[in-house]
């Protein structure tokens, strides 16, 4: 095994273009797990560590710049306004120190489908920039998950910078676990409220091959929302819309059973958590953003 | 490969390193810091938690070549960490006189062979509040999972002077215990936090 | 030993925090050592030139071996040693806790998924694993047996054809380990007298002990041919007795030194590297380090035995318990281990702390191929406890009566005869613990809400889900539930159990100083405290010295069973005695012409003098002993105990019983099925509290070892034998955010048969926690639950 370490961007995507194979390392929190238990011997590791672009983020005006190796730690302290939902999805990552060394770069690379961002990713609307040698180019969230545990970098390609969508209105994050905290997603679910556009999105973790879009659930309710005037008057969803948007959530799924847990509790839980994030996300959107309900701890990073 | 980085306030350098070697293997069985517990490897248990460049980590996950020219703090300098704190000063910047504590295991091997004692229970002059909270709690069983849970408290104190008892749970929460069911963790850690400001509030600061 | 680096370290105490006699919250004696990373457990040592150990597993639950290839291995750069059984040096090639039936490597064939099969020595962890990766096992899978009906079938595969253990002759099938019916009194006529029956079939899964310190250990060969080793474990002499004849040498040239333990809790009764660190050392001339990482530690030990459980009772209208039947089946995987102690208590515990004089009992412990499943705090008795507890909730219900009234009705007593036919002769104090417990202030109702100028706000850590924000209090029920467990103390079934002390006196700097020295494992439990505190009291001295455990004394016996204050503890009383004597001797030869006192009043040793029962000051110790040196090692034991009939099961089969009971409150999110405990609280007698604390703390950790067996801790295994979750992300333990507050209140009424009065007290919150969570989780959502642990999946019928 050999240890790369590239002192910059430039030198990474050398180091990468010649070692196709090697593994990237940033957080370690994946990849080091592989390596001490002995599922993985890559003939090449690539430090990214001393890359130091990666580790920064920016705030434009529509998205956030998000380098791959920020620890899910800074996106829960300094990015909370802007990512809401990602800071909540990161804030069920591991423990604080995972969290102190993870990032949702690790996360994308890895594209486990229980990888607890990327129900945010997909909710807020993200754009995943990649390169190598050869070049830069943007990937749609949608587009980067291809499989269990594979995703759409060619593999002379780094990921460099996650460009998510700031929030134009509420956000939330739920994921199941047998634990209250440091577990892997049983399964998870995100939302965000689109109000500029009226438009809901969607995401769906662990309980489908890779993280998805309930896009019938999205068309439904936006179909629903508008028909209704909901957006204009403010007014509570009736519980009929949301059992319905959450049964079509639940009908996105496509999950397995694990150990971790079957796929009927999986699809029954996914509903349960789109119908009460749904609920959240709305009473804030109504409450003009204020929330009806402040949340502490997990729900608003207290 | 070589790696260099310092450790506790003092440059350590260790050569032959397997590229897949963790932290916290090199921590343990080339630099003879064994504080740092190894069990499970996964991320899971935080009981090798370290401080890299002043951030808890667990340092199972940290590769070896990914500390290059970066501080760590382990339970064994955490004394000293605390000490230089309270004096003012960031890690490694009061100087490297430090007495490194873990050396002892190598510098007087017969030492620990005739099982003369060296280190005393009770009040103890050399520790930190945290570890002296931890002990006077009975938050020690078995103490595998001590030297983690000590770092990771310590930097809640430091972050949170007055913790709640959540903000205890989950900033302990990557942390586990199988002896103690937690509870005289979280007594020491409030007492911890009690005794830091009592101290801090008779020092007039 | 020369170039060994790291050792175990002697413990002294000489500060006021940690001084104190019995009864006293001292501090422990190794508590700096294991703050500042100093404490050197098993993983921790080291020495110059050591190799490293690997062991290869077997991928497979059950399969012919055809041929072992290890040449490609033993090629590689740095491999110094590879060896399978036919390297094995004696006659002697099988091991065991309670009879040899494990391999030390295996021959033939593999029964277990896991089972070791090769061992390799080379100078880097690395190295070993990429070697062990090149030996070639040539293999034949083989049908699984792998529950009781394909144990039992009429065609089911042997695990053992080879079966001479003393229980062969009377099970009645090779693939039953051993079989315990307990039958006492006339069920018949007492079920014809029950208004009431009541049924149920219970399962529990297999626990795992998760200590957090794997196994490991450093074995070092010797000069003489012989071999040292360090080593996590829980009874020293144990494992010496099975590891010296697979290594061909005397006893005594197996020097064992106890090393840090990281817990144990049952886990580390069987042995795990000690032969195999010891056959590589020998073989290479090096010392040898093995350490088991996470998912090895979970093939390493053995795990707590699944149970099914069958139990019918009856009651009167009015609320007594008429009868009890039960047929308890333990799946003891494919070794014995501890598998026949297990069938006993649990046989002996099945009707829990009640009266019911008319019962009949039935447990076995199969032979399968899953994993090896042995010792694990409460064994036995755990299984049962849920069990007869969910008997109790649904009793209750169906009288119409309150469950904890209706527990204390039916609760036994001093006086009480057990279904074995022996009288319970200390205190049961079973209705003043249930009193007690349910007598505790509930904790306040949605703790999550904190009303603020602001409107409501919610935090989710104190939520079911916690951080994953998956209710701001949606859905979420609370109930509370109730239940009180019995656990034997201590070996029985007429096992010899004794411990043995060292205990020294002499003067230092001025000053008596004692020095005890016992093969106790301390593994976390505070035993050394103890030791400590009773020397304090008994020879009056301040300055106490525990030495590391060896076997260069005698046996302390197992940590386990909750004896070892009892038995260990006993052992240094009593060594402390003699040594009491002898000094008073010492005095009356020396200084008896000085005070007729000497000869005429009761003499205590007090504040460093002997002093009368009057308080009169005869001499300082130091004045008495002068450069003599007092030094006596002792063995004791507890009272005798008998084997239970092999047809009755009646015996006087346990030396001394332990009560806990709990109250549960939980709260469950009941459309998502997850559930968080708000509160566990326990009441518990110990008979004497020797360290209030520490009593405290056990009480604490057994109680949150019993919640994550109520709702999380299962490994998993699928019907050909494999183990699907042998990792820290897939086999949960509970973590900080998981667990309650555990409010405690100890009882302290005295066994006039035991040291002090103390009864062991490490497992009893053990049992009592996990069906008082479960009660609750069926108070707040009316769900049966027959099955521990409760997953999301049970509670929303998904």
């Amino acid at each position: 095994m050999d240890f790369l370490r590239p002192a910059s961007w430039e030198e990474a995507l050398a180091a990468k273009a010649e070692h196709p194979t090697a593994v990237p390392i940033a957080g370690g929190t994946d990849v080091m797990v592989e390596i001490n238990f002995d599922h993985r011997r890559p003939a090449y590791l690539l430090d990214l560590n001393r890359v130091a672009e990666l580790h920064a983020y920016e705030v434009g005006e529509e998205n956030v710049r998000l380098g791959a190796s920020v620890p899910y730690t800074r996106i829960i302290e300094d990015l909370r306004t802007e990512l809401p939902g990602l800071a909540l999805a990161g804030h069920t990552v591991g423990s604080p120190q995972i969290r102190n060394r993870g990032s949702v770069g690790g996360n994308l690379g890895a594209a486990s489908p229980a990888g607890d961002s990327h129900p945010a990713l997909l909710a807020a609307g993200t754009e995943i920039e990649v390169a190598s040698v050869r070049g830069t180019r943007f990937i749609p969230v949608e587009e980067f998950y291809t499989g269990v545990k594979r995703n759409a970098l060619e593999p002379d390609e780094l990921i460099k910078t996650v460009h998510i969508k700031k929030a134009s209105g509420p956000q939330q994050f739920s994921k199941v676990g047998t634990r209250n905290a440091m577990v892997i997603a049983v399964c998870a679910f995100g939302i965000a409220l689109h109000p500029e556009t009226r438009t809901v999105r969607t995401g769906i973790g662990s309980a489908a091959p890779t993280p998805l879009r309930a896009t019938a659930a999205e068309e439904f309710l936006d179909a629903a929302l508008a028909e209704g005037g909901f957006w204009e008057s403010g007014k509570t969803i009736t519980p009929s819309i949301a059992r319905q948007f959450a049964e079509l959530v639940s009908g996105a799924c496509n999950p397995i059973d694990d150990v971790r847990g079957s796929a009927r509790y999986r699809r029954h839980a996914v509903g349960i958590m789109a119908r009460r994030t749904l609920g959240w996300t709305w009473d804030e959107y109504r409450s003009g953003g204020r929330g009806a309900r402040s949340t502490e701890g997990g729900a608003q990073c207290a | 490969m070589r790696v260099n980085f310092r450790v506790n306030g003092r440059p350590h350098e260790a050569d032959d390193v397997w590229e897949g070697e963790s932290l916290l293997y090199v921590l343990r069985e080339r630099m003879g810091l064994p504080g740092s517990k190894n069990a499970c490897e996964q991320g899971e248990c935080g009981s090798c938690t370290v401080r890299l460049d002043g951030v808890p980590v667990c340092a199972c996950l940290v590769a070896a070549g990914q500390c290059e020219g970066r501080e760590v703090v382990t339970v064994e300098g955490l004394a000293d960490y605390a000490r230089d704190r309270a004096a003012g000063c960031a890690a490694g910047a009061c100087g490297g006189t430090n007495p490194d504590a873990a050396q002892r295991w190598r510098a007087d091997p017969g030492k620990a062979a005739q099982g003369a004692a060296d280190s005393p229970a009770g009040e103890h002059a050399g520790l930190s509040t945290i570890q002296q909270a931890f002990i006077d709690a009975g938050a020690v069983q078995c103490g595998f999972c001590t030297p983690g849970l000590l770092v990771a408290a310590d930097e809640l104190i430091e972050r949170v002077p007055q913790p709640s008892d959540a903000d205890i749970r989950e900033a302990l929460s990557g942390n586990l215990c199988r002896c103690t069911g937690y509870e005289k963790i979280l007594d020491a850690v409030r007492l911890a936090a009690a005794r830091e400001e009592s101290q801090t509030a008779g020092t007039g600061a | 030993m020369a170039g060994v680096t790291r050792t175990p370290t002697t413990l002294t105490q000489d500060s006021a925090a940690t001084e104190g006699g019995i009864g006293e919250s001292t501090l422990r004696p190794d508590g700096t050592l294991k703050v500042t990373g100093e404490f050197a457990y098993s993983s921790d040592m080291w020495h110059e030139d050591m190799l490293w150990g690997f062991t290869l597993r077997s991928p497979h639950a059950h399969a012919e071996i055809n041929g072992i290839d290890t040449a490609e291995a033993l090629a590689q750069a740095g491999v110094h040693a590879v060896l399978t059984y036919d390297d094995l040096p004696t006659a002697t090639k099988r091991y065991g806790l309670e009879f040899a039936d494990t391999p030390v490597l295996a021959h033939g064939r593999v029964r277990h998924h896991g089972e070791p099969v090769a061992i390799v020595a080379a100078d880097h962890p690395e190295t070993a694993r990429r070697a062990a990766a090149r030996i070639r096992v040539d293999y034949t899978p083989l049908p699984v047996v792998h529950d009781e009906a394909s144990a039992l079938a009429p065609d089911a595969p042997l695990v053992h054809d080879d079966r001479d253990d003393h229980h062969a002759e009377h099970v009645p099938h090779p693939n039953i380990v051993h079989r315990q019916p307990i039958v006492r009194g006339d069920v018949a006529a007492a079920r014809a007298r029950a208004d009431v029956i009541v049924t149920g079939e219970y399962e529990i899964g297999m626990q795992d002990q998760a200590f957090l310190g794997p196994e490991s250990g450093l074995a070092v060969p010797a000069e003489d041919g012989g071999v040292d080793l360090y080593v996590a474990t829980q009874w020293l002499h144990s494992d010496l007795r099975q590891i010296a004849p697979v290594l061909g040498l005397p006893e005594e040239k197996v020097r064992m030194t106890l090393s840090g333990v990281g817990g144990a809790f049952g886990g580390r009764e069987d042995l795990s590297m000690q032969i195999h660190g010891c056959l590589l050392a020998l073989r290479t001339g090096k010392p040898v380090k093995i350490v088991y990482n996470r998912f090895e530690s979970f093939f390493g030990h053995v795990h707590r035995h699944p149970a099914k459980l069958w139990y019918e009772h009856g009651a009167t209208r009015d609320g007594k318990l008429t009868h009890m039947k039960c047929r308890i089946v333990l799946d003891g995987g494919a070794y014995a281990s501890a598998s026949p102690a297990v069938v006993g208590n649990a046989s002996s515990l099945a009707v829990g702390p009640y009266v019911v004089d008319d019962v009949d009992i039935e447990a076995v412990a199969l032979y399968t191929n899953n994993p090896p499943c042995g010792a694990m705090r409460g064994f036995g008795a755990v299984q049962a406890c849920f069990a007869y507890e969910s008997q109790m909730d649904k009793l209750a219900a169906e009288l119409g009566l309150d469950a904890v009234e209706f527990r204390r009705l039916n609760a036994m007593s001093q006086g009480t005869v057990m279904p074995t036919g022996q009288e319970v002769d200390s205190p049961a104090p079973v209705a003043e613990l249930l009193r007690r417990v349910k007598a505790m202030p509930l904790p306040p109702g949605k703790q999550w809400e904190s009303g603020d100028a602001a409107g409501t706000s919610v935090d989710v850590r104190a939520l079911p889900g916690g951080l994953s924000n998956t209710t701001h209090g949606e859905g979420v029920v609370r109930g509370v539930g109730y239940a009180v467990g019995i656990k034997n103390v201590g070996f029985s079934e007429g096992f010899d159990d004794y411990s043995t002390a060292r205990v020294r006196l002499s003067v230092v700097g001025g000053e008596p100083v004692a020095v005890v020295h016992t093969a106790m494992a301390e593994v976390g439990q505070g035993g050394v405290t103890v030791h400590a505190q009773i020397a304090r009291t008994e020879l009056g001295v301040t300055h106490v010295t525990i030495n590391p455990a060896d076997t260069q004394v005698g046996s302390a016996g197992s940590t386990s069973a909750s004896r070892q204050t009892y038995v260990t503890g006993g052992a240094v009383k009593h060594a402390c005695e003699a040594v009491r004597e002898q000094v008073l001797e010492l005095g009356r030869a020396k200084l008896g012409t000085y005070h007729p006192a000497w000869a005429t009043a009761e003499l205590v040793l007090e504040g460093g003098k002997v002093v009368t029962d009057g308080g009169e000051v005869l001499a300082g110790i130091a004045e008495v002993l002068e450069d003599e040196v007092v030094d006596i090692e002792l063995e004791w034991r507890h009272r005798p105990t008998e084997a239970f009939d092999l047809t009755t099961g009646q015996g006087r089969g346990h030396v001394q019983y332990s009560f806990a009971a709990h109250r549960a409150v939980v709260e469950v999110d009941t459309e998502l099925g997850l559930v968080k405990v708000i509160e566990l609280a326990c009441a518990q007698d110990v008979g004497k509290a020797l360290n209030p604390q520490s009593v405290v703390g056990q009480i604490q950790g057994g109680t949150t070892q019993g919640l994550g067996l109520a709702v999380m801790e299962e490994i998993v295994v699928d019907p050909t034998g494999k183990v699907r979750n042998p990792s820290f992300t897939d086999y949960l333990i509970p973590t900080i955010l998981d667990t309650p507050t555990i409010p405690v209140d100890v009882l302290e009424l005295a066994d006039p048969h035991a040291p002090y009065g103390l009864r062991g007290m490490g497992e009893a919150p053990t049992l009592s926690s996990t069906p008082a969570v479960v009660s609750a989780i069926r108070a707040a959502t009316g769900l049966a639950l027959r099955r521990v642990p409760v997953r999301p999946e049970h509670l929303t019928g998904t």
